[in-house]
């Protein structure tokens, strides 16, 4: 989706400001934010696609100033009202006031170390050969889906070089519209680091010597010509 | 506005405040389930300052701020769930401090500095990132596929996530505020050199700058070059000298460290 979150080269937002001190958490509930979401991921009655699209498609107005630990609550509410697994008047309520509906793992403090040390690798085992290699001239497809997309809309219609194969990965804007209760539709594909270059994406006032590096899957990307 | 802007914008509060009715019925409902026993905490009058952007705002002793919705938002939402048995609290704290106070830049700067005296092992980083970081035991969730980038004397690398916050976690820990920020999140892949003065960081002339867009699960780990003037300096040496901006790209590593870079 065209939504706020995707900033790359938006005008308006002001210095880059480090903090004094950097503070990973602003108050105590920011903490609990990072570990309830982290815990409830741990589920695995989402992907990591469906989470950010929850985030970025909340009210425009609300991603701007809810800070970012907020904008992770209101986006972790999202997802669990949209299962069911809460309902809006235990949110009010702040109790549980009916069962618990069955989730595929609940992940207790003794494995937390071994559960974050192994990850989630979205790599898959390629069906079939990439269509792409390194150096080719590819363009990036120019398509305004209302749903979730990592395609930055800067790249979009522009024309860059293949610079590295990733392998085969899951497709986050498909497993992102995995419907609720069924399983994750990952539509794996290859996966490229594409470069365009500043002038390209920015005009004659790009910054000098400036490169732009993204990842997309080949579903984004259009050959200019046959190898 | 003139104070530093912590998040996307800087409040903590939403813009949508609860109802009185739902606050009522959290005030006296929740608990936290781990309250007293969690250190590291960044104290709420970090936030004091913030208080006086809304001077006009009426201050009833009866009306919690927007920080405490929040913080009752949170408490609520963390005792449904204990309730309803999805999470564990004691899972809760153990996430929570193994990013407080397990996992940051430190190890990020261990790989560059074995990368600086290890010609061989460079050679790995750059074939293979994930499998050579965690030859020295870094890896896991948001370094499930690592890509090392190298910057020299021609060219310089910079890491940004237009489109949410994703960094390499198991060698940098969590990002700090700026780098989630809108001003970062906007500008890094447009005027990468203003960014840079932002941090007070000049490149040469003729430098080509290039800007990593993790769009995907691929995560970047900058490598910086090595400083003149530490030659016969040895690794745990040298990892003192690399800074977690060096590994961002937003840096330089210098013989004088910068500090940023949390033990």
């Amino acid at each position: 989706m065209n939504g706020i979150h995707d900033m790359g080269g938006m005008h308006g937002f002001g210095p880059v400001r480090p903090e004094p001190g950097e503070p990973l958490f602003h108050a105590p509930w920011e903490r609990r934010a990072l570990g309830l979401t982290l815990a409830m991921g741990a589920t695995g009655q989402w992907n990591i696609d469906q989470s950010r699209s929850a985030r970025e498609s909340l009210p425009a107005a609300t991603y701007l100033t809810a800070g970012y630990y907020g904008i992770w609550i209101r986006g972790l509410e999202k997802l669990l009202l949209a299962r069911g697994l809460v309902e809006a008047d235990e949110l009010d309520a702040g109790h549980a006031l009916r069962p618990a509906l069955p989730v595929a793992r609940v992940l207790k403090a003794d494995a937390v170390a071994a559960v974050l040390a192994r990850g989630s690798s979205t790599e898959r085992v390629p069906a079939q050969p990439a269509r792409l290699a390194v150096g080719d001239r590819v363009r990036a497809i120019n398509e305004h889906t209302a749903g979730h997309t990592r395609l930055p809309r800067y790249v979009r219609g522009h024309v860059g070089t293949v610079q590295r194969l990733h392998g085969v990965h899951v497709f986050a804007d498909r497993n992102a519209a995995s419907p609720v209760g069924m399983p994750f539709d990952e539509a794996p594909q290859w996966l490229y680091a594409v470069a365009f270059d500043g002038v390209e994406l920015w005009g004659r006032g790009a910054e000098p010597g400036l490169s732009v590096v993204v990842d997309a899957w080949e579903s984004s990307l259009v050959a200019l010509m046959e190898k | 506005m003139g104070h530093p802007l912590p998040v996307i914008l800087g409040s903590t509060a939403g813009p949508e405040a609860l109802s009185r009715e739902r606050k009522t019925a959290l005030l006296g409902a929740v608990h936290w389930p781990l309250d007293g026993i969690e250190p590291g905490f960044t104290p709420v009058a970090h936030l004091q300052p913030m208080a006086h952007d809304h001077p006009h705002e009426p201050d009833h002793a009866d009306h919690p701020s927007h920080l405490d919705e929040m913080d009752l938002r949170v408490r609520a939402l963390e005792t449904l769930l204990t309730e309803k048995g999805y999470v564990d609290p004691a899972a809760i704290e153990r996430l929570i401090q193994t990013y407080e106070v397990q996992v940051g830049p430190r190890n990020g700067a261990r790989v560059v500095a074995r990368a600086w005296v290890d010609a061989a092992y460079r050679e790995r980083l750059a074939a293979d990132a994930t499998a050579a970081i965690a030859e020295l035991g870094y890896s896991g969730r948001q370094g499930e596929h690592m890509v090392a980038v190298f910057n020299t004397p021609a060219e310089h690398h910079m890491v940004v996530c237009t489109l949410c916050s994703c960094y390499p976690w198991p060698v940098l820990g969590l990002p700090p505020a700026w780098y989630k920020s809108a001003p970062y999140r906007s500008r890094a892949v447009r005027e990468p050199r203003a960014v840079l003065a932002d941090f007070g960081v000049t490149l040469p002339e003729g430098t080509a700058l290039r800007v990593w867009d993790s769009t995907a699960e691929v995560r970047y780990l900058v490598v910086p070059t090595r400083p003149a003037g530490t030659e016969g300096w040895n690794e745990e040496q040298l990892a003192t000298l690399v800074s977690r901006n060096s590994m961002i790209g937003t840096g330089l590593a210098t013989a004088a460290p910068e500090t940023d870079a949390a033990p």
